[in-house]
């Protein structure tokens, strides 16, 4: 009997990987889609609250220059019990900056396998897949996994009537001074 | 003069979930293998507890026992490796069960409209009638995810 291979082609190099967790579970994340490491209360100085209908996992974003990051609260992604992160990743070539519990480790991963096809939901956005590691299973995070392109929209229409709003009170100001 | 009927004979592996046994066609099993940790990481699929590692491969976990039983398995007793299809492509699937599991060459007779989705068909066996298990349909997959409406079904009939 032939079995389909789960080992993702061309996966057999290995893959430098920052292990690290949330509300205590373990997960995985190339250490290069990770641009920077952040402390949370550093990161949350520089934020303001946002309120998108339906995305409680996003109350704060930072503005950098012409770009938003949107903070991401990863016990919320996940569906984990709440706890306070202490660190935040801000993701490579996406708009997520991830709050995180803490960092594990650095390690290197030399077997990514796809994730089994039975998991067919929300998981398959949320995971490039397994890696087996001292004798332990290990999710990989996908960076792009943490907010659909919806829910940036609606993040960003959310950014635009925060923006709307606080210009209105400017101008009030300025009209009642 | 003698009338030769033609009996097709296939391999069935009987399994136990409680006080009820099921069969699954014998070409799907891949083996079966002692209770070893689960890993549980977060996800969204019903009735899948997490993954094992068996011979370095990666293999989802999936409790049958509330659709078939209504009730979840209390004790374990091994895990029935099965092969499922997803489209061209197969995999492994780890399904907790309570007992051993018994191999028998019997006649299987077609499932009809009538029945859950989950059933390929029945087999005779020590005065039962066993459901024998679609796999494909009961583990949840892209192309059947697992709703919380399958059907509890009446598998075995004592006669």
């Amino acid at each position: 009997m032939r079995l389909a291979s789960s080992v993702k082609p061309g996966t057999a190099k290995t893959e430098q990987i920052i292990l690290f967790r949330v509300s205590g579970q373990l997960f995985a994340v190339s250490s290069a889609s990770v641009q920077e490491v952040r402390g949370a209360d550093s990161m949350s100085g520089a934020a303001v609250e946002i309120s998108a209908p339906g995305i409680r996992k996003v109350q704060q974003v930072v503005r950098r220059g012409d770009r938003s990051l949107f903070i991401v609260n990863g016990a919320m992604h996940f569906g984990l019990h709440a706890a306070e992160g202490t660190l935040i990743f801000v993701l490579r070539k996406t708009r997520t900056a991830l709050l995180i519990d803490g960092i594990e480790k650095m390690t290197t991963m030399t077997r990514l396998q796809a994730l089994p096809q039975s998991f067919c939901h929300e998981e398959r956005q949320w995971y490039r897949g397994l890696t087996a590691l001292d004798q332990s299973v290990v999710p990989v995070v996908s960076p792009e996994g943490f907010l659909s392109p919806e829910e940036l929209n609606l993040l960003d229409a959310a950014l635009l009537q925060a923006d709307t709003n606080a210009a209105g009170e400017i101008e009030e100001t300025n009209s009642a001074q | 003069m003698t009338v030769a009927t033609e009996i097709e004979l296939q391999s069935f592996v009987l399994l136990r979930l409680g006080e009820r046994r099921f069969a699954v066609s014998a070409k799907q099993i891949a083996e079966l293998v002692a209770p070893s940790r689960v890993f549980r990481f977060p996800h969204k699929t019903p009735k899948l507890e997490g993954v094992i590692l068996r011979r370095g491969r990666i293999v989802p976990v999936c409790d049958v026992s509330e659709i078939l039983l209504g009730k979840r398995l209390t004790s374990r007793r091994f895990y029935l490796i099965a092969v499922r299809n997803y489209g061209t492509q197969r995999e492994w699937v780890a399904v907790p069960v309570t007992g051993e599991c018994e191999l028998i060459n019997v006649e299987m007779m077609s499932a009809s409209e009538s029945d859950a989705p989950h059933v390929a068909g029945w087999l005779s066996h020590d005065g039962d009638v066993i459901e024998v298990l679609n796999l494909d349909t009961l583990t949840p997959g892209p192309a059947h995810p697992l709703t919380e409406s399958a059907v509890l079904h009446t598998a075995e009939v004592h006669s």
